[in-house]
């Protein structure tokens, strides 16, 4: 399997180099779908010539990254396309390690499944064989690599691929069942964007699951793996906060940083939903609407946990879809990291309803984003509303397709319990309604 | 949600979908082109009303009084235009520093990519002279410009007779709060474009012009002027401009309403309007100026020299002077007085005009079509287009499942070679004119159209062959998936064409529709090949040159019209060049390739 996963990748690269060469990329990174306040690479240029002038980086309203990407940057600045399509690499190549784990211990689970009869026997064609697992990993690469989502933003020099590359690793470590290192690379994301800190719940349930802990709020054992996951997660984000702090020798990164993502001061259009919302609603309700809005990313870990605590990846893929679909400035970036789990997911296949209507509503869109953003900034007659409909159109697709996955996710689990064709009492096929 | 979610209702649906689906087509077809026939139909239509507040209420009074001495400007300008062979610089800074303005000049040159043979030019080489009416009542933050073309032969010089004494007049008056640039631009939209460049710092088409001494505000509106004689029976409104963009339609109101209040006679399309709407033949002069309207839009190119100007996002129209053969006449002092109105409203704008429509359709001037109204004519030719997609969406899951690579490579072969054609029709007519000819007794221009021509039909017969050879039999499957891959590109393609430029986008629409619903490779070959061809992209525009003509009431003979298909397609790789008009790209690059995969799809084995 490493040949055609090298094969990809040298693909994927090449393609990258060839883009960073034409006259193309100056064009995608001025792009708002691609590129936003937080991770413009221009911005960090800016970052980064205020620091060798020995300002601090966030004196002006320009930079929002953290301290250790524009110290990254300061050593790497030159090698920054490489650095990009690095950070894409480490991202597909981890995310190919961990799927190809993920689905050893499925088939091993189902085996044992299997080998104590738990499934019914109508079922027997939900059961998943290894010819159609054994190309998923490179499917996952695939769909990571060669997403255009992913090319654009890599090209445009985003440091959105960085923080996907974190998450990445992040996912690794966790389905490799490294406690320590899931919560460094978990500390790391939540200290790049904050957001990521809603997958400690998923991370936490994978490893007491792989460790036989049964998630039991009066087990002494669970609050004593709790106390040392938090323990290691707190630490390390402190130690890194710390550091941050020594490197610049001031605080001022934190209202810059997470003051910039929480209280959405900049209302630049993007592919979110916060600037137009925003941008119309009279000032004295903006601290309400904040809270409202913010509280989407975290709201759902809470009752997804509970609904999905037996596949916790599967949460971890559900919350990296709310994550980029609430976030307060998204772009397709963050878009590109959740697809690439989609193929993981294809044996849910056929109990997807709307998966065809939805891609050609999310295909549609992207081809309108850069018609009607000319429209309103270029040609000057249409306007925000036409721009922000899209937006909407945009996101309810998202939000369609993912609750289509958990839907087909929570229907194939009912099928291997109850079995595949379900009888009405009195004797009728049974159709599930989600209601 | 209920829809989406309860499989007993969705299953009904899709059963009905399905069952009716080829009626369902047919109708939403016929009702989208009758509700675009509709649109010119006047209670459907709306009045137009000033909507902004800056220039509606207010009151301007006329007072122009110097038409007679415009005129003699005008012929004084005509002696010096034909004594210097060309633009009378000298004679116009001179004329125009004596009337009290700043006057610069710009000098530019372009060498078109082939002979245009309409305009006889290859090698443009020119000036503009412009100068600029400082406000007196206002810092100078903003602008007007009103320009006049100074035309070959004896076009035009009453046009910039009225313009010098306008400003002559204007400088006399104080109540101005914007500047005021008169322009004389010279080789009509190449100098407009090298002007316009200049005073913006930017430059997209790759032209030499040296940069100007002089600039005034941001500029806020402009008018074009276009005269060609002592007196005038009526003035028409031109409003179409690059890509199909229009202007603020309160432009045209403030038009209209200086027209109805000075009485002269005001035409859109060349037609004037009547008050007999429930007539027949009142409808049918409605729809025809609609059409002209659709038709002067959807060709993308600018249609007067205020064309380029609203790519700057400044609002602009050309006013023509009409000489018929009518009764009633209008002389130059009254269109003084009707541009000096139109001026010292806008003078009065206190914000870019943005209060009115952007996307409208006028089927006459006092009426139009706002985009509410027209875009349902669209979507329901879209619509078929998304009913003949629902037929069967598990396909492309089940396809990649069971016929894996092999399958993928048939789908995307046909694809890559018909975009790679189209690149062909993009690259080659113009890269190819000198071999062409070298080896044919032809000239550049018609080297260049003949090779489009030619790379069009080469690639009728390419595709189907290589995509045999490469991959061996097509599946049964396989163009059924090349169908859906085709069927969502082309509605996406035509949705994003309608929201920039409608008319075209409705146009292809009418065109390409029936084709994408009804071909399969099961169809009668030869007869369905011949709808295909009369349906395709370039016969599309075949008939818009003589239904153009038609509608014009110039019908031209089919020789006449073949010349004229010639030259607009040279027109209108000219206009890709020179002004960057999107039109030829677009074609060349997603429209014909998308109808190559259908074409395809009727030859697939």
């Amino acid at each position: 399997m490493a040949a055609p996963l090298t094969l990809l990748l040298l693909v994927a690269v090449t393609v990258r180099a060839a883009l960073y060469r034409s006259s193309l990329a100056d064009l995608i990174s001025e792009r708002v779908e691609v590129v936003s306040p937080l991770t413009a690479w221009k911005r960090v240029v800016e970052g980064l010539a205020l620091l060798d002038l020995g300002v601090s980086p966030y004196s002006g309203d320009v930079f929002h990254e953290t301290p250790l990407i524009i110290y990254l940057f300061h050593f790497l600045v030159d090698y920054a396309e490489i650095t990009f399509m690095l950070a894409d690499v480490i991202t597909a190549v981890a995310l190919y390690l961990s799927v190809k784990d993920y689905n050893k211990q499925v088939f091993r689970k189902q085996k044992y499944a299997l080998e104590a009869d738990r499934y019914p026997l109508d079922c027997l064609e939900l059961i998943r064989s290894p010819k159609e697992m054994q190309y998923i990993p490179l499917k996952v690469a695939m769909f990571y690599l060669l997403n255009p989502f992913t090319i654009l933003s890599c090209v445009a020099k985003s440091t959105c691929g960085l923080n996907n590359a974190v998450i990445a690793l992040f996912v690794l470590s966790t389905i490799k069942g490294n406690v320590l290192l899931s919560a460094i690379f978990l500390s790391l994301a939540t200290y790049q964007s904050i957001y990521p800190l809603t997958l400690c719940a998923a991370a936490l349930l994978y490893l007491l699951q792989r460790q036989y802990i049964p998630v039991n709020l009066r087990r002494f054992s669970f609050w004593w793996f709790v106390a040392q996951y938090a323990f290691m997660y707190l630490g390390s984000l402190f130690v890194i906060v710390g550091l941050s702090f020594f490197l610049l020798g001031s605080w001022d990164f934190l209202p810059s940083v997470y003051g910039f993502i929480l209280s959405v001061p900049d209302l630049t259009p993007n592919i979110g939903l916060f600037w137009y919302f925003f941008a119309e609603m009279f000032e004295h309700f903006r601290l309400f609407f904040l809270c409202v809005f913010q509280i989407n990313v975290f709201f759902y870990t809470v009752p997804l946990s509970i609904k999905l605590k037996e596949h916790p990846v599967f949460l971890i893929f559900m919350q990296l879809a709310v994550i980029s679909i609430f976030k307060s400035y998204p772009t397709v970036g963050d878009i590109a990291l959740y697809m690439a789990f989609l193929p993981v997911w294809s044996h849910l296949h056929r109990f997807l309803r709307n998966i065809f209507l939805v891609s050609c509503v999310l295909l549609a869109c992207s081809a309108l984003f850069p018609v009607l953003w000319h429209l309103w900034i270029y040609a000057g007659s249409a306007n925000s509303n036409f721009y922000y409909a899209i937006t909407l159109l945009f996101n309810v697709a998202q939000i369609l397709l993912v609750s289509d996955y958990f839907y087909a996710f929570l229907r194939r689990e009912h099928h291997l319990s109850h079995g595949l064709y379900l009888k009405r009492k009195d004797g009728s096929e049974a159709t599930l309604v989600l209601k | 949600m209920g829809l989406l979610s309860d499989p007993n209702r969705r299953r009904a649906l899709i059963s009905l979908l399905t069952r009716l689906n080829a009626p369902i087509c047919v109708v939403c077809y016929m009702a989208g082109v009758a509700w675009f026939m509709g649109l010119a139909f006047e209670p459907f239509t709306l009045r137009t009303y000033m909507s902004e507040n800056a220039m509606g209420s207010t009151m301007v009074e006329e007072r122009f009084p110097a038409g007679e001495r415009a005129l003699g400007t005008g012929r004084e300008f005509s002696a010096h235009k034909k004594k210097a062979g060309g633009m009378p610089v000298d004679w116009l800074v001179k004329t125009m520093q004596s009337r009290g303005l700043e006057v610069f000049t710009q000098r530019f040159s372009r060498r078109l990519p082939f002979p245009d043979e309409d305009k006889e030019r290859y090698m443009v080489k020119g000036t503009n002279v412009y100068g600029i009416l400082r406000a007196p009542r206002a810092p100078r933050t903003e602008a007007l410009v009103l320009s006049a073309p100074c035309s070959p032969g004896d076009d035009n010089n009453q046009a910039v007779g009225v313009l010098l004494g306008l400003a002559q007049y204007f400088r006399n008056q104080v109540f101005w709060a914007k500047d005021i640039i008169f322009l004389v631009n010279e080789h009509d939209l190449i100098g407009m474009q090298a002007w316009l460049e200049g005073y913006h710092h930017t430059n997209t088409t790759g032209m030499d012009w040296s940069p100007l001494q002089g600039r005034g505000g941001s500029i806020q509106a402009a008018l074009s002027l276009e005269l060609s004689s002592d007196v005038v029976t009526s003035l028409d409104l031109v409003l179409e401009g690059l890509n199909g963009q229009l202007p603020n339609l309160d432009l045209a109101n403030l038009f209209y309403a200086f027209c109805q209040k000075i009485g002269v006679l005001c035409t859109t399309q060349g037609k004037l309007q009547r008050n007999d709407w429930d007539s027949v033949s009142g409808y049918s002069h409605a729809v025809q100026t609609m059409m002209l309207m659709v038709m002067k839009q959807a060709s993308g190119r600018p249609w007067g020299d205020h064309g380029l100007f609203l790519r700057y996002h400044i609002e602009a129209a050309t006013i023509k002077g009409i000489n018929s053969f009518r009764q009633y006449k209008t002389d130059a002092t009254t269109i003084g007085r009707l541009l000096e109105g139109m001026y010292r409203k806008l003078n009065n704008l206190l914000e870019r005009l943005h209060q009115s429509y952007f996307f409208y359709l006028m089927p006459s001037l006092s009426h139009f079509v706002s985009i509410g109204y027209y875009m349902p004519a669209f979507g329901l030719l879209a619509l078929i287009l998304l009913l003949r997609v629902s037929f069967q969406p598990r396909l492309l899951t089940t396809y990649l499942l069971t016929d894996g690579v092999p399958g993928v490579l048939s789908v995307l072969t046909p694809l890559v070679i018909s975009h790679l054609t189209g690149v062909a029709l993009y690259t080659l007519p113009i890269h190819f004119q000198e071999i062409a000819v070298e080896h044919f007794p032809v000239s550049e221009t018609e080297a260049v159209v003949l090779t489009a021509i030619a790379v069009y039909t080469a690639g009728l017969a390419l595709p189907h062959n290589t995509h045999r050879l490469l991959t061996g039999r097509g599946t049964e499957n396989g163009w059924k998936v090349l169908k859906l891959v085709a069927v969502l590109y082309l509605a996406v393609l035509l949705g994003c064409t309608a929201l920039i430029n409608f008319s075209l986008g409705f146009i292809l629409a009418l065109t390409l529709v029936p084709v994408a619903a009804f071909v399969t490779p099961d169809v009668p070959k030869a007869l369905s090949a011949f709808i295909m061809v009369i349906l395709s992209p370039a016969c599309t525009l075949l008939f818009s040159v003589f239904l153009f003509q038609e509608l014009q009431e110039m019908p031209v003979s089919f020789l006449d019209g073949w010349m004229l298909y010639l030259s607009v397609i040279s027109q209108g790789i000219l206009d890709h060049a020179l002004y960057g008009s999107l039109v030829y790209p677009l074609v060349a690059l997603l429209v014909y390739p998308c109808w190559l995969l259908f074409w395809n799809i009727l030859f697939w084995k």
